[in-house]
């Protein structure tokens, strides 16, 4: 048979590809379930760890269920638009943050979503996400707050690609545990975000350390955290 | 079949220090130990399942468009191992990112399929892509060793170097930054290929 003819090269990659793509769409059919339980217990985990559950001396507990501390401690959801009012019929833990980001930067309706975490200690904590670019790819995190609306249990952040060791230590316990009691106030006793500051942040009330060799990773944090407390300060210490 | 089917790969043809292909992940995911023992194990398991592939088709595959046929191979097993290691070992398809995909664009395996599937029988095609990736894992693997040694005081994750030696805790010792950043991969990659040549004087140039 002549291999080299058009009639049978065509044929012969139209059949190969078809098979080829059959086999992926099964293979990623059958897999889809697990994927996304594994993207919700990272969901769940970090949601969790920003309330320092699940952690022993800030360090996440490798054999902990997060799951299930999700599902003891989470007593309520629920989502509000930019001016701070609750939207019905949206799930908060299954709204797209990235989906978010990009309505703030670009004016859509917003759906930002708010936990409700019920703490080991009997007070109930608001567990607020934020999303925003980094330098290499998307940088988000998620923050606790006490309920006096200002200070901060804690905090967890994650990122897709910053450079391992400079920008990528934004989600290591080092830094996000710098977080903890910290205030969403100025010394004046207006609102303002937390402030990551080049050089250290010494006592400064609503200030942590940058990371040396990652001014835009840190500045760019700032940036987003700011971003989305201006929404949801709205819902803060009513 | 003989010997240097699956002994040259491993050393005289080791794809990276001696063929000089896939540096470029070689860099990237040497960080940790773990990270290079899935990315060994992926590459190896692609590089010997394309090879015996093509090699099953190779009377048949239409020659104008032979690489397309091989890059659609391949790029079905990458597919796989990418799906299969985001359902079962989510953390480490976080930690190794987009170069399980980049597996596709990785040279040995498009190289070992040109110079050696595409002419032989499945069965030594198959060995061959398997040793090629082993060869390259292998050199992963001493990389990884000395960059999360050195870097963060761990392998696999656990802690090789006493505590008590570091400066917080009163002794004398810091992990050395330069070890996680990708420009000492390069470095340590280098004294690889100079022990390998220095041991094996045939591979020096004259």
């Amino acid at each position: 048979m002549n291999t080299n003819s058009n009639i049978y090269t065509i044929i012969y990659t139209t059949i190969l590809v078809v098979i080829v793509a059959a086999i992926l769409a099964i293979v990623a059919t059958a897999l889809k379930p697990r994927q996304r339980a594994n993207v919700e217990l990272e969901q769940m985990k970090s949601i969790m760890l920003s309330a320092n559950i699940g952690e022993t001396n800030g360090q996440p507990d490798k054999k902990a269920d997060y799951k299930k501390l999700y599902q003891q401690h989470i007593v309520n959801t629920y989502v509000i638009d930019g001016n701070g009012n609750k939207v019905d019929g949206v799930d908060a833990f299954s709204v797209d943050l990235k989906s978010q980001y990009e309505a703030i930067k670009n004016g859509g309706n917003l759906t930002l979503p708010v936990y409700e975490c019920k703490a080991d200690d009997g007070s109930t904590l608001t567990i607020l996400p934020c999303y925003g670019a980094g330098l290499w790819g998307a940088i988000w995190g998620y923050i606790s707050v006490e309920p006096d609306g200002e200070t901060i249990r804690g905090a967890l952040f994650s990122h897709a690609s910053e450079t391992p060791g400079l920008g990528g230590e934004i989600a290591e316990p080092w830094f996000y545990n710098q977080f903890d009691g910290k205030k969403l106030e100025d010394a004046s006793g207006a609102f303002s975000s937390v402030k990551i500051v080049k050089g250290g942040a010494g006592s400064n009330q609503n200030g942590v350390d940058a990371i040396s060799g990652a001014t835009i990773t840190s500045r760019s944090l700032q940036n987003t955290i700011e971003q989305w407390m201006n929404y949801y300060k709205q819902i803060l210490g009513e | 079949m003989d010997k240097e089917t699956y002994l040259k790969p491993l050393f005289k043809g080791n794809p990276i220090t001696v063929l000089v292909l896939g540096i470029c992940s070689s860099l990237a995911v040497t960080v940790q130990l773990k990270g290079a023992l899935v990315m060994a194990l992926s590459v190896t398991l692609v590089t010997a399942f394309s090879s015996l592939f093509i090699s099953l088709l190779r009377n048949t595959i239409p020659n104008r468009v032979r690489i397309i046929v091989q890059l659609v191979v391949v790029a079905m097993f990458v597919i796989l191992i990418d799906q299969a290691l985001k359902a079962f070992s989510y953390d480490t398809s976080k930690m190794l990112s987009v170069y399980i995909g980049l597996i596709i664009t990785n040279c040995i395996i498009m190289g070992r399929i040109e110079a050696f599937a595409l002419g032989n029988k499945p069965w030594p095609s198959f060995v061959d892509g398997a040793f090629n990736g082993l060869g390259y894992g292998m050199i992963l693997v001493i990389v990884a060793f000395f960059r999360e040694l050195f870097g963060s005081g761990t392998l696999l994750g656990f802690q090789v170097i006493p505590e008590s030696w570091y400066i917080e805790n009163g002794g004398w010792y810091a992990n050395n930054g330069l070890m996680i950043l990708p420009p000492m991969a390069l470095i340590l990659l280098g004294c690889v290929v100079w022990v390998h040549r220095a041991i094996d004087k045939e591979l020096q140039e004259q």
